[in-house]
């Protein structure tokens, strides 16, 4: 559904991205691993045009991602979670999540169903509904950010490790998450730093280097044999 | 006394009118950072097509509607054709398009309705009597107008889907664009939306002093020492800037000229953007 | 002091000084050659160039945007009047140290504010500082003439034991000429210096430099000195040809104007703005012969459309040749 074919980026003159090839399917949770700084999150803004491509193609659907504006991939049913989470802080919750459910073809019972849903899995968004985005603690706003992205009812969402910060507690709770969000049948391309949340939620992993991706293997694999995770991330 | 009286009033409403120009420009400038410095000229075409339509068909309201309208369009055209494509590039370089716009702007009213002052007359006729001192209504109805419309604004950015939209862009343009909201458009609208607010403050002062090609000048001018005083962005803030700046100068004018009056409002500039340059009304950043 | 972050600069190529000569003969002869009206114009070209080349030692060299360099070319120009109203006889060497001596206090408060302030708000409160000059000249009319401004005599040109006579359009223009290519020398000596390296990395990233070692205050403050003294210097020159000093110049009009030289011109290369203002004056003689006082129409669009497609200006190609 989501392919990467040889992707390369620059950030001005920098060369970030090396060739890299990346394929999620359809309802496939797939998991990127790699220590910090080796282009996981510029491999998901590459995706989101918000670095310059200047070589490869990415095709979603079948369709190349090229000229299509920023804001049009939410129509495509791509939908991002940054790292920074990037909710907006002088918005209400509520409002924070009307960015995403304000869109054309969503009629009002659906509406509703979709808000329900999101408090369902985030009750503490219902009971801060009215509260400003900025007062939320850190995990409060992970959950806001996905349950934002959940707004846009995806076809895939681009998940830049949710878990970073967060208490053992939350943690736990995004695992919940990413596995209900599998069940509904969103394919979720996730970019983490927990090795063992990324073995237990995706089906494969690609693990990447320096800018490019050095391996590619089934989870299963990767559980049963860890030498090649203490090769490129030293856990 | 009752000089002090007739200068608040006078303060007051030219406050309020102020704050609807300076709301525009704050609004503008918080979304897509531009300094508009065509701003006052878009409010200066603004009077002039109100001064034309209200000559043709007599009908103030009228004249205040079609120019918004025919003023916003006029902005969505600019901002497609000279400002979009400098998004992205040194902030300098709208500050100096916009200039460029200014001048252009000024130079064609000139040429499409030539010298000669134009008059609005005023939409309300009469004075109202405040104990034994009488002022005109027509620059109350003025006040409260401009205060209807900044409210309509704060309602329709608090509330609206749109109104969502654009907090949105202003906080975060890139999770916007993310979120599927089309900024281009937004920004679009944005400067629309400031013109039209503009122009409904040119036919609104209309009345006070008559229309002439350079109006437009001072009104910009001041509108950039609300919106820098008021925190740049703040739409609040602008407003009760503009009222304050506005007695000030008011009162000034009591001991000195109008003329020099106004230099207490960059006194004020100077200082606030010496010693508290988030803006006077701003809770001070920590 | 750590080492510079940019390259030595390069002596100039051959070519460069064959351009310039070239030019500085045609200027010399241009007033013998041509009509009266043209020899002003001439003149005027000049005056205004310095004008905007003052302004781009802050635009193209330091990266500040000012727009309140009509007060120190006002400043000149008043600071003249002053000097050729009150004592008499009116002295050349007077009127050019009281203008320099006025802009130059302006320069200080100036300077002041650039420490403080960064980007948009310098350059608004650069504006709101001329139009406060403006007002006070306008409405201070026992002094400054008001509205109506001053008018004076013109100097006589007196080398001490030397020369001592009336100018003529043609001296005067040679004169004005001299002043303008000494300028013009002194100030890219000064760019092309290390002080003027330093200029150039503050306008390419402000905290690297900072973050190196340099005062960058200390270095915007000398720019802005400079900057102030020689748009004073071209306030005095106007004064002197012109024999009048009006508000009019100390009008933020003019501060625009001179930004849209720089532009026009090609900003950071000094010689630009000379062909910025050149370029504007021209095009403005030649099209308000059909437009009359509209020419500012068509005027402003190319401005606009020189900004959106051509940013670096006519000569901004010649920046990089230029400055290292």
């Amino acid at each position: 559904m989501l392919v990467l074919e040889n992707v390369d980026a620059h950030y001005g003159k920098s060369h970030v991205l090396h060739g890299v090839s990346i394929e999620v399917r359809a309802g496939e949770v797939v998991g990127l691993l790699g220590r910090n700084g080796v282009g996981k999150t510029t491999t998901l803004k590459a995706i989101m045009g918000m670095v310059r491509r200047t070589g490869g193609r990415i095709t979603f659907d079948g369709r190349d991602l090229t000229g299509v504006p920023p804001h049009g991939l939410a129509g495509l049913g791509i939908a991002w979670v940054p790292e920074e989470r990037r909710i907006f802080r002088l918005l209400t919750v509520l409002e924070n999540l009307r960015t995403g459910l304000d869109r054309p073809g969503v009629t009002p019972d659906r509406r509703e169903r979709l808000l329900e849903k999101v408090y369902s899995y985030f009750p503490i968004l219902r009971e801060r509904r009215n509260q400003a985005g900025g007062t939320l603690s850190g995990g409060e706003q992970q959950m806001l950010a996905i349950a934002r992205a959940m707004m846009l009812e995806p076809k895939i969402i681009l998940l830049d490790e949710p878990t970073e910060g967060l208490m053992p507690r939350m943690v736990a709770q995004i695992q919940e998450i990413v596995h209900a969000l599998h069940r509904d049948g969103v394919a979720i391309l996730l970019v983490e730093q927990n090795v063992p949340l990324t073995l237990d939620a995706a089906a494969r992993v690609y693990i990447m280097e320096k800018g490019t991706v050095r391996h590619h293997a089934s989870a299963a694999e990767l559980r049963a044999d860890q030498r090649v995770i203490h090769e490129y991330l030293g856990v | 006394m009752d000089q002090i009286i007739i200068q608040t009033l006078h303060g007051l409403v030219n406050g309020m009118v102020l704050a609807m120009v300076a709301s525009g420009l704050t609004l503008i400038f918080g979304i897509m950072d531009i300094v508009n410095f065509a701003h006052g000229d878009l409010l200066m075409l603004g009077a002039f097509v109100g001064a034309s339509v209200l000559g043709v068909t007599g009908n103030y309201w009228l004249a205040l509607l079609v120019a918004a309208v025919v003023i916003a369009v006029l902005g969505a055209v600019l901002q497609v054709t000279t400002l979009r494509p400098l998004i992205g590039r040194d902030p300098l370089t709208t500050i100096l398009a916009t200039f460029g716009i200014s001048l252009v702007l000024q130079k064609y009213a000139l040429w499409q309705w030539g010298p000669t002052v134009r008059r609005i007359s005023e939409p309300v006729p009469g004075d109202f009597t405040l104990f034994h001192l009488q002022y005109p209504w027509y620059r109350i109805a003025t006040a409260v107008l401009a205060g209807l419309i900044i409210g309509g604004l704060w309602l329709f950015l608090k509330y609206g889907k749109y109104g969502i939209w654009i907090r949105a862009t202003t906080q975060d343009r890139v999770m916007a664009q993310a979120m599927g909201i089309p900024v281009p458009l937004v920004y679009t609208a944005v400067f629309a939306i400031g013109s039209a607010m503009a122009a409904a403050s040119g036919v609104l002062f209309g009345p006070f002093a008559g229309v002439t090609q350079t109006m437009g000048f001072d009104f910009t001018l001041r509108a950039f020492i609300v919106v820098v005083v008021g925190g740049m962005g703040n739409l609040g803030g602008s407003i009760l800037a503009s009222i304050f700046v506005s007695l000030l100068e008011a009162y000034a004018a009591i001991v000195v000229s109008p003329a020099q009056a106004v230099i207490v409002s960059f006194v004020v500039l100077v200082l606030t953007m010496l010693f508290r340059p988030t803006g006077l009304f701003v809770p001070t950043p920590k | 002091m750590t080492a510079m972050p940019a390259a030595r600069p390069r002596p100039p190529a051959a070519g460069y000084w064959i351009g310039f000569t070239v030019v500085v003969v045609l200027l010399v002869i241009a007033p013998l050659v041509l009509p009266p009206f043209w020899q002003r114009f001439a003149t005027e070209i000049l005056v205004w160039g310095l004008l905007a080349m003052s302004s781009d030692i802050l635009i193209g060299y330091t990266g500040m945007v000012s727009f309140g360099h009509s007060a120190f070319f006002g400043l000149g120009m008043y600071g003249a009047a002053a000097a050729l109203l009150t004592v008499k006889p009116p002295s050349l060497g007077l009127a050019l140290l009281y203008g320099l001596v006025a802009a130059g206090a302006a320069a200080v408060f100036v300077a002041y504010f650039a420490t403080r302030l960064r980007d948009i708000y310098f350059a608004i409160s650069t504006l709101v500082f001329s139009q406060i000059f403006y007002v006070i000249i306008f409405t201070w009319t026992e002094v400054t003439g008001g509205e109506n401004g001053l008018t004076f005599s013109q100097p006589r040109l007196t080398i001490p034991g030397i020369w001592s006579d009336r100018f003529t359009p043609v001296t005067f223009h040679w004169f004005v000429l001299a002043v303008v290519v000494l300028s013009y020398l002194l100030v890219r000596r000064i760019t092309q210096s290390p002080f003027g390296m330093v200029l150039q990395s503050i306008r390419e990233n402000e905290p690297r430099t900072r973050a190196i070692g340099y005062h960058v205050e200390r270095y915007k403050i000398v720019a802005v000195m400079l900057s102030g003294l020689f748009a004073g210097l071209s306030g005095v020159l106007y004064a002197l040809q012109n024999k009048f000093a009006a508000p009019d110049f100390v009008f933020f009009v003019v501060s625009g104007e001179v930004v849209i030289f720089n532009v026009m011109g090609g900003m950071g290369t000094l010689v630009g703005p000379f062909a910025g203002a050149a370029f504007f004056l021209l095009l403005r003689e030649g099209l308000s012969r059909f437009l009359t006082e509209y020419y500012l129409i068509p005027l402003g669009i190319i401005f606009i459309i020189m900004i959106i497609f051509l940013p670096q200006g006519l000569l901004g190609f010649l920046r990089r040749r230029l400055n290292t």
